[in-house]
């Protein structure tokens, strides 16, 4: 099931996950059940999840992390949405990431 | 960016997903507690339960905090809590949780007699990531207790067991029964096959190590009393020959080599240690000797890791029986014969193991690399014996293949 991800929302790392960068990979690893249905395999994010998930800090809508990114990177903007829109909703589906509190869709 | 993929899963053991550089720690054991409820009679490091020396000299929660802190750092995603009995510990519980707050996934070692409906809800809640490991010392009350000597454990273990089955908290058994019987590894494989989450065999402990401070003289000839002699110990490893045989010639085509003097022929201390329940960094589970052990309330484990446990893996043995024999004979890998082993059955790390080296001469001719009579480091031609442990096929262009691997 894809889960819509909302523009003008603000999304967040869950406090049920820890992410950890190690040796340049990002892993995320479930505190509590039910997180992103791993049980013994790791989650990993690739260098364009990594690049997506950095921008995910609680303070920028996902609108203004797709312009910023646009900006930075190379491909064209509908690549970049494409991508955003992409990871978010399979990061929301996993509930690796949360809206902040007080979005409403 | 044009990737439609941002994400993978990949199976706990693939230490690639490091394309590259791997992390400094990849794995941490971490000894709780050297005390125990039971008292198994085989064991090498258990201490009584009530023993306040050994629980006034253990590290505090801050200390185990600090530790795993450090590891995390370093990249370590993987610790192990064993011990004596881990569970023993008051704070197990802020200690696990600690652990996976920052990102660890967790191994337990128990024997399961202190498991409760509490710890189950945590485990439910917080899973630990890994399988929980439990000891098995027996199928029935006898038996069971025969090891743990103490009563009532055999209760306590299965009420353990029970509750992690019904509140689905995923684990496997590993037997260590006593004496080592045929009859007995059947009856434990029979019941360990119904648990949901034993994939693969748990090898079972058939020779257990002396204890593991040098202490208690008295012990240690009881467990030597345990150890079956060698040609027994073979017919028990070998009861499901074909299986046994294939993988021993695999093994030996892979790691059979001529060692030389160097004492280190493991992984012991690469990206991996255990931290003993006083806070001593050692190069594995087993090696306690003074010299090779980093105290880590004077250090860090990033500097035990880069400046000590290298220095270590470089030495070199002395010992003329050692140099005579270990160091010539190529089959020094399959032998149980190492720095640690050593050090526990004559307190010095590059002793010949009598017991050891029968063994693996009894293994060894059994797949057919020796004859009877034969010693491994008089044996000239190993390479072409082991060359041919395995059969050679041709594929559909008459090309000869090697069938290897796994």
């Amino acid at each position: 099931m894809i889960k819509k991800v909302n523009l003008d929302l603000v999304y967040i790392p869950s406090q049920d996950v820890v992410a950890r960068e190690i040796e340049g990979v990002v892993i995320i690893v479930p505190i509590v059940s039910g997180i992103a249905d791993i049980e013994d395999e790791l989650f990993t994010l690739n260098e364009t999840g990594k690049a997506i998930w950095q921008q995910l800090d609680g303070k920028k809508k996902l609108g203004e992390i797709i312009k910023s990114m646009a900006k930075k990177f190379s491909a064209t903007p509908g690549e970049i949405r494409e991508d955003v829109l992409g990871l978010t909703s399979e990061l929301l589906r996993r509930r690796i990431i949360v809206k902040t509190p007080g979005g409403q869709d | 960016m044009k990737t439609k993929s941002y994400s993978t899963k990949c199976p706990v053991q693939q230490v690639t997903i490091w394309n590259g550089k791997k992390p400094s720690l990849l794995h941490l054991d971490m000894e709780l507690t050297e005390r125990c409820n039971n008292n198994c009679v085989h064991c090498y490091i258990n201490l009584p339960a009530a023993d306040l020396d050994a629980r006034r000299n253990e590290l505090s929660i801050f200390e185990i905090k600090k530790i795993l802190h450090e590891a995390s750092s370093l990249g370590c995603l993987d610790v192990c809590f064993t011990g004596g009995e881990p569970l023993l510990r008051d704070d197990f519980e802020e200690i696990y949780f600690f652990a996976r707050r920052i990102g660890l996934r967790v191994m337990i070692v128990t024997n399961s007699t202190l498991i409760t409906p509490s710890l189950t809800r945590l485990f439910n809640r917080i899973p630990p990531l890994r399988k929980i490991e439990v000891s098995v010392y027996g199928m029935d009350r006898e038996s069971y207790e025969s090891v743990s000597r103490v009563s009532g454990s055999f209760d306590a273990f299965q009420a353990g067991i029970n509750l992690l089955l019904e509140h689905h908290v995923p684990f496997v058994a590993r037997a260590a029964l006593f004496p080592i019987g045929k009859e007995k590894l059947r009856e434990f494989e029979a019941w360990a096959s119904r648990i949901p989450w034993m994939d693969t065999p748990y090898a079972p402990i058939t020779s257990p190590y002396l204890r593991c401070r040098g202490e208690q003289d008295a012990r240690n000839a009881d467990i030597k009393k345990m150890r079956l002699p060698p040609q027994q110990l073979l017919a028990v490893e070998s009861r499901r020959t074909a299986e046994y045989i294939r993988g021993l010639r695999l093994f030996c085509a892979n790691f059979c080599r001529i060692p030389g003097s160097m004492l280190f022929n493991c992984g012991a201390g690469m990206g991996k240690g255990n931290v003993d329940a006083y806070g001593n960094l050692q190069l594995c589970l087993i090696l306690r000797h003074p010299d090779t052990v980093y105290s880590l309330k004077d250090g860090t484990i990033a500097d035990a890791l880069v400046n000590f446990f290298p220095r270590i893996r470089e030495l070199q043995a002395s010992d003329p029986l050692y140099l005579e024999r270990c160091a010539q004979c190529f089959l020094r890998s399959l032998c149980e014969q190492c720095p640690a082993v050593s050090w526990l059955e004559t307190r010095k790390i590059d002793g010949w193991l009598e017991y050891f080296c029968e063994f693996t001469h009894a293994q060894a001719r059994f797949i057919g690399l020796l004859n009877e009579g034969e010693l491994s480091w008089q044996v000239i031609d190993w390479k072409e014996r082991v060359k041919n442990l395995l059969p050679v096929l041709s594929d559909e262009n008459g090309r000869m293949l090697e069938v290897g691997g796994k």
